[in-house]
């Protein structure tokens, strides 16, 4: 076997060997979820078993609150994806179209934002949404989400936005466009690839968002990431219906990104390649 | 149709940075911008890159504020009005088409933001596809056109408007060369069928040349002259102007100036009956000398002028010969017609006539001798 031909195949054993890496936890998940407890909690791991759907019965059981659980989870990544959007493209349309000197200092000063762990501001935070009456509360929730989001959604529209020639923009602009019009008929048609796959990154990443979840919500406002916490009880870990808890609060956006991985892949390298 | 004027129009891109009184008009990416066109005239700015000439029509298109000065278009001063009500169309170096609209849409997208009826629309974009001979393209989207076809769709979508100016920002740039000169020729003509006021950007001298009725070439952001092709052709009022326009470009000699004869290492020239009382009063004594490559000729040795040197560069091109010598210090180039034998290292004397000689200040630059010619109104004659 020549050189470049083992070297290939190489490169193809480590890249198989890293996707199983990463997919593991995911594939073990899924495995605990079709298990007994008693199964899930063996000292040596079982990959053999005779599956069970009893986890799933308990943890979509009447009682258990899921789709409550799920229901806020979908309210709040999608409403904070819809007003994190709203409020971008202005702003993005601003920087990319108009820019000045203050704009890269603006934009650095957005993402400077996400430096700071979530932890850090925790208790300021509860202390303003506790006096407010935002705290178990979706709409609360939902602003957290927007504001977590939003430099990130910025960045990415303003990118997008960027692609697009100003000389088009100046064109319509000389056709008699307003800034409304220009926006609806001329940018956006434009950058409505790159919108929808920043509208699907924040969906992902306000549905897997734990923290603000867990700390500021009681039941109320809960999400799937409070459901699946809550298998934590004083009588220890159940591993199986918290496998089963974990794998429904993952599936639908895991479902999502499945059918929309070819315009996400497109949407985030779009800018890449010049 | 339509009458432009600029009055003092210029653009300082520090201006709000520096207290006010304090700002450099040196640093002005265009200063001190007068002209005044005729209704339906085809003006041409050229100029270097950087010269300011996108810069004037970006002003006078609205997309950009000037700092200085008044922009007026029919009368009505357009300084503070945004483009969109100025009532002008413009066509871009990169055409600026919609991707996303077809021909037709491209084309229309303006009348239908105004409203118009939907049958006015479909008749205005039929009119201007068959004067552009563009109709079999109308439900193509421009990725599918190819350069020639797009810059047709960029003109149709000016026509459409109707506009009382058209600009055009160097919309031949990113065509090959023979396309350029297919689509010169196709612009001339629709310019002489619409007679709209035309403003057009080149850093082109041919295309200037050959499409404008008056040409204003500009240096550093400001206008060195404004005349017909001809006329900057045969008195250029500085150095840069004379060696800007006409291809391939002037000669240049530095000169020393006695008695009517301008002379230096390897040429010896006298003036004619227009420079040399002028010369002679100024008491000039260094000086420019300029001659066209076209206007120097074989010579026998006998003629009073005399320009001589070894030959560095012989390029035949069939019709001309083009010669390279090196003059004393300098390099001249000397256009020859026809087909001569000239080899490397020849020596070779060359004549011309004294009323073909161009003098320039050798300070100011400035042409000695003949009126120069920076008019912002349209020639007398014209």
């Amino acid at each position: 076997m020549n050189p470049s031909r083992f070297k290939n195949g190489a490169m193809g054993v480590l890249a198989w060997i890293v996707a199983l890496l990463i997919f593991f936890p995911i594939l073990w998940l899924l495995l605990t979820a079709f298990k007994t407890e008693q199964e899930a909690f063996t000292v040596v791991p079982s990959f053999l078993f005779s599956p069970t759907l009893e986890s799933f019965k308990t943890a979509l059981a009447q009682g258990s609150g899921y789709w409550h659980y799920a229901w806020n989870s979908v309210l709040t990544a999608v409403v904070s994806t819809v007003i994190g959007l709203a409020l971008a493209v202005p702003a993005a349309y601003a920087m990319a179209f108009y820019p000045n000197k203050r704009t890269d200092f603006l934009l650095i000063w957005m993402v400077s934002t996400k430096f700071i762990p979530a932890v850090g501001v925790l208790i300021p935070i509860y202390l303003v949404y506790s006096a407010v009456g935002l705290l178990d509360n979706a709409l609360g929730l939902t602003l957290l989400f927007t504001a977590m989001n939003l430099p990130i959604i910025v960045w990415m529209v303003y990118s997008y936005f960027r692609d697009i020639p100003k000389d088009i923009v100046e064109a319509a602009d000389i056709d008699g466009a307003s800034i409304m019009q220009t926006l609806f008929k001329v940018v956006l048609p434009l950058a409505l690839p790159g919108l929808a796959s920043t509208g699907l990154l924040a969906l992902i990443l306000a549905w897997n968002e734990s923290f603000w979840s867990i700390t500021m919500t009681d039941h109320s406002a809960a999400t799937l990431a409070v459901y699946i916490a809550s298998f934590k009880s004083a009588e220890g870990l159940y591993w199986a219906k918290m496998s089963a808890a974990s794998v429904l609060a993952i599936a639908p956006i895991i479902v999502l990104g499945w059918f929309t991985q070819r315009q996400m892949v497109r949407g985030l390298t779009f800018g890449a390649v010049k | 149709m339509a009458i432009v004027e600029l009055k003092n129009v210029a653009k300082n891109y520090a201006q709000g940075l520096v207290a006010k009184g304090k700002s450099d008009s040196s640093n002005n990416a265009v200063d001190n911008f007068n002209l005044v066109t005729r209704d339906g005239e085809f003006v041409v700015l050229v100029g270097p890159s950087g010269c300011g000439k996108s810069t004037t029509m970006r002003m006078i298109a609205g997309l950009e504020r000037n700092t200085e000065g008044e922009i007026l278009i029919s009368g009505r001063d357009v300084s503070q009005v945004p483009p969109k009500e100025r009532d002008i169309a413009m066509v871009f170096q990169s055409y600026a088409l919609y991707p996303h609209m077809s021909v037709a849409e491209n084309m229309g997208f303006s009348l239908k933001l105004k409203k118009r009826p939907a049958e006015e629309i479909k008749a205005k974009i039929e009119e201007a596809a068959e004067t552009l001979g563009i109709q079999a393209l109308l439900d193509r989207k421009p990725r599918e056109l190819s350069g020639g076809q797009r810059q047709r769709v960029a003109l149709g979508r000016a026509i459409v408007r109707d506009p009382q100016v058209f600009l055009m920002d160097e919309p031949l740039s990113n065509l090959d060369a023979k396309l350029r000169v297919d689509m010169r020729a196709e612009i001339v003509k629709l310019h002489k069928r619409l007679n709209v006021t035309t403003f057009y950007v080149t850093h082109d001298q041919v295309e200037a040349m050959t499409m404008g009725e008056r040409i204003v070439v500009m240096k550093d952001g400001r206008i060195q002259q404004i005349d017909t092709p001809i006329n900057l052709y045969d008195f250029p009022a500085n150095r840069f102007v004379a060696g800007f326009i006409g291809n391939p470009s002037m000669n240049f000699l530095r000169a020393k100036h006695t008695d009517g004869v301008v002379s230096g290492d390897g040429y010896r020239l006298s003036l004619d009956g227009g420079h040399r009382p002028v010369v002679a009063s100024r008491g000039i004594g260094d000086v420019w000398v300029g001659i066209r490559p076209e206007h120097l000729r074989l010579s026998d040795g006998t003629a009073t002028n005399r320009v001589e040197g070894a030959v560095d560069v012989v390029e035949t091109l069939g019709a001309v010969t083009m010669v390279q010598l090196s003059v004393g210090e300098h390099s001249v180039t000397a256009q020859l017609p026809g087909h001569h034998k000239v080899e490397i290292g020849d020596s070779l004397t060359l004549a011309c006539d004294s009323d073909k000689l161009h003098l320039f200040d050798s300070e100011s630059e400035l042409a000695i001798g003949r009126e120069p010619t920076v008019q912002p109104s349209a020639a007398a004659e014209a």
